[in-house]
C-alpha cells in the first residue's frame, strides 16, 4: 500500500511497494506533474517529490495520491528492450581476477552474465550522474573492495553490493572494477546531463565481440 | 575588465544564487545560499530579481575593490564593513565609485554574510545555476584573491529603500520549528528531538549541520540499526546515524540517504540554521 509521507514543508516522500511500482508511479509523475511540483527522484521504493515555495501542498498531496491509484492498475512496462542504452566495454578491470575468483566463475563466464543481463538504473547517488543499475542476475553480487581506490577513472565499469556502474568522472572509489568504457555517462552541456536516470535501462556489450 | 576585483577572501567565500532546480535525476542537487532570506533580501536593496548571485562569505573578512561605479548591500551576519576605511551600515545600500574598497570584519553572531550587487555577478552559470555546489565541485571555484568578478547590467528596477530594517542575529539557543517523518516511526521515542538542548559541532558545513547533545540530554535511539533502501533526502532533513547524533542536511546536502530521517526543519527555520555558529545550542519545537 502506498504511503504519502510529509518530508517537511516542501516534500513529500512517497513510499511504494516495489521497484516496479516506482517506475510506474515515476512515469505517471513525469506525464502528469502537478503545477507546484519542482523537481522528484525515484530511489528504491520511493519517490521524493519537491514543492515549490508558493506551492498548495493539499493540492499537490491529492493529485500524488490519485496519480498512485489511477496507476496502480497499469504495470505494464512500457520500456521495451529497444529503449535500452548500449555499452560498449573493454573487460579489462583491474580487479577482474579477484571478482572470477570470490565469485567461483571464469573470466568468459562473469563476462557473460554482465553482458547478459538487462540492467535498470534503481537510483543516482554516490556522485552527480553515477547510476547504480541492478538486473534479476544475482550471481554478479560482490561485496566493494576492502580498500577504496583514492581515483577511479571515469568510465571504469564496476561492481559492489549487488549493483553494477560506470564511474561518470574520475573520482574516489571503492568498487570493484572490471572493464572500461568510452561511453559518456556525464556531460555537463547536455540536457539532462546524466546519460541514465532513474528508470534507465541499460545493456553492456564486450568490444572485443563488436 | 569592470568588474568587483577580490583582494581577500577570508576563511571561504563562494558565489551563490537561489540554487541549481531540477536536476535531481542526473544526481545533481540544489545548493544555493545557504540563508536563502538574507540573499533575497540583499538582492531586492538593490534593485536585482531574489534570484541574482552574490558573494556568500563565511565569517567575514572579505575585501575587494570596485573597478567602476556599483552599488552593493551587505546582509546576513551582521558583519561590520567599511567603505574606503569608514563604517558603512549593515542591510543598507552602499555606492561604490571606481577603485573604491570595501573590507568585511568577522561577524559577531550569525555565520555567513552576503554581499549583493546591482546587476548580479554573472559568472557563467552550469546547469541553471551560478552556485558553488562543495559536494559535488559543479559551479564557480571559491573565491581567491586576484579574481575580477563581472557584474551583470543594470536591472530597470531601483533599489526601493536605503535600508532594510532586520532582527539581531543571536548567538543564543535558536528555536526552530521541526514537521516529524517520513520516517519518525524507525524511533523508539521520536520526541526526544524535541526534548532538551542540542549543539551545533565545530565539523558542520554547507553540507549539513552535526548536532551533539548538550549535557546529559537524551539521544535519539532507533528501533533497530538496518539501513533503509536508499531514498531521496529533501533539505532541512534530520538524519540520524546509528550513532544517534543527528545530521540537519543544509544547501550541498547528498540527495540520497540510507539513514533514517526523524523529521524536518521548517523551511524558513533552515536559512536560520544556516546561520547557526559552531557550539550554538538548537531546540527544537513540533511545528
Amino acid at each position: 500500500m502506498t504511503r504519502i509521507l510529509p518530508a517537511g514543508e516542501r516534500a513529500f516522500l512517497v513510499d511504494l511497494d516495489s521497484e516496479a511500482d516506482v517506475l510506474a508511479f515515476t512515469e505517471a509523475l513525469t506525464r502528469n506533474t502537478p503545477v507546484g511540483v519542482e523537481d522528484f527522484l525515484p530511489a528504491a521504493r520511493t519517490v521524493l517529490v519537491t514543492c515549490t515555495p508558493a506551492a498548495d501542498l493539499t493540492y499537490v498531496r491529492k493529485c500524488l495520491n490519485d496519480l498512485e491509484q489511477t496507476n496502480s492498475a497499469a504495470t505494464t512496462d512500457e520500456h521495451s528492450e529497444t529503449d535500452a542504452l548500449t555499452i560498449a566495454v573493454r573487460y579489462d578491470g583491474p580487479d577482474l581476477d579477484d571478482v572470477t575468483q570470490s565469485l567461483g566463475m571464469s573470466r568468459s563466464e562473469v563476462v557473460a552474465a554482465h553482458t547478459g543481463a538487462m540492467w535498470r538504473c534503481a537510483f543516482i547517488g554516490f556522485a552527480p550522474g553515477f547510476a547504480y543499475l541492478t538486473s534479476n542476475d544475482t550471481r554478479l553480487h560482490v561485496p566493494r573492495r576492502t580498500q577504496s581506490r583514492t581515483s577511479v577513472p571515469a568510465g571504469s565499469v564496476a561492481l559492489a553490493a549487488g549493483y553494477s556502474a560506470v564511474y561518470p568522472r574520475a573520482s574516489p572509489g571503492g568498487w570493484q572494477i572490471i572493464g572500461s568504457t568510452d561511453t559518456v555517462m556525464w556531460d555537463l552541456n547536455a540536457t539532462p546531463p546524466a546519460t541514465v536516470q532513474p528508470g534507465g535501462r541499460v545493456r553492456f556489450v564486450n568490444e572485443e565481440q563488436r | 575588465m569592470n568588474g568587483l576585483e577580490i583582494l581577500e577572501t577570508g576563511p571561504l567565500s563562494l558565489i551563490q544564487d537561489l540554487g541549481r532546480i531540477g536536476h535531481l535525476r542526473s544526481g545533481v542537487g540544489v545548493s544555493g545560499a545557504a540563508d536563502r532570506r538574507s540573499l533575497g533580501l540583499g538582492n531586492r536593496l538593490v534593485g536585482n530579481d531574489e534570484s541574482a548571485a552574490g558573494i556568500e562569505v563565511l565569517l567575514g573578512g572579505l575585501s575587494l575593490r570596485s573597478r567602476h561605479s556599483s552599488t552593493i548591500a551587505f546582509t546576513g551576519a551582521p558583519a561590520q564593513a567599511y567603505r574606503d576605511g569608514i563604517p558603512v551600515g549593515h542591510a543598507s545600500v552602499i555606492s561604490l565609485r571606481p577603485g573604491q574598497t570595501v573590507h568585511l570584519d568577522y561577524a559577531p553572531s550569525g555565520l555567513r554574510t552576503y554581499l549583493t550587487v546591482r546587476g548580479g555577478i554573472v559568472v557563467p552559470s552550469v546547469l541553471g545555476s551560478r552556485s558553488t555546489d562543495t559536494m559535488s565541485g559543479i559551479g564557480p571555484a571559491p573565491l581567491e584573491p586576484g579574481v575580477v568578478l563581472p557584474i551583470g547590467p543594470s536591472p530597470i528596477a531601483f533599489s526601493p529603500v536605503d535600508l532594510a530594517p532586520v532582527p539581531p542575529m543571536t548567538n543564543e539557543t535558536l528555536d526552530l520549528r521541526v514537521v516529524f517523518g517520513p520516517r519518525a516511526d524507525r524511533f523508539t521515542n521520536p520526541e526526544t528531538l524535541v526534548q532538551g538542548r542540542w549543539e551545533v559541532s565545530s565539523d558542520s558545513d554547507r553540507i549539513g549541520a552535526r548536532l551533539g547533545r548538550v549535557g546529559t540530554d537524551e539521544l535519539l535511539r532507533r528501533t533497530d540499526d538496518t539501513e533503509l533502501p536508499t531514498e531521496g533526502v529533501a533539505l532541512g532533513s534530520i538524519q540520524v546515524p546509528p550513532s544517534g547524533q543527528p545530521v540537519v542536511f543544509l544547501a550541498d546536502h547528498p540527495i540520497t540517504g540510507g539513514y533514517p530521517v526523524v523529521g524536518v526543519v521548517a523551511d524558513a527555520d533552515i536559512d536560520r540554521l544556516g546561520q547557526a555558529r559552531p557550539g550554538q545550542h538548537i531546540r527544537f519545537v513540533a511545528a
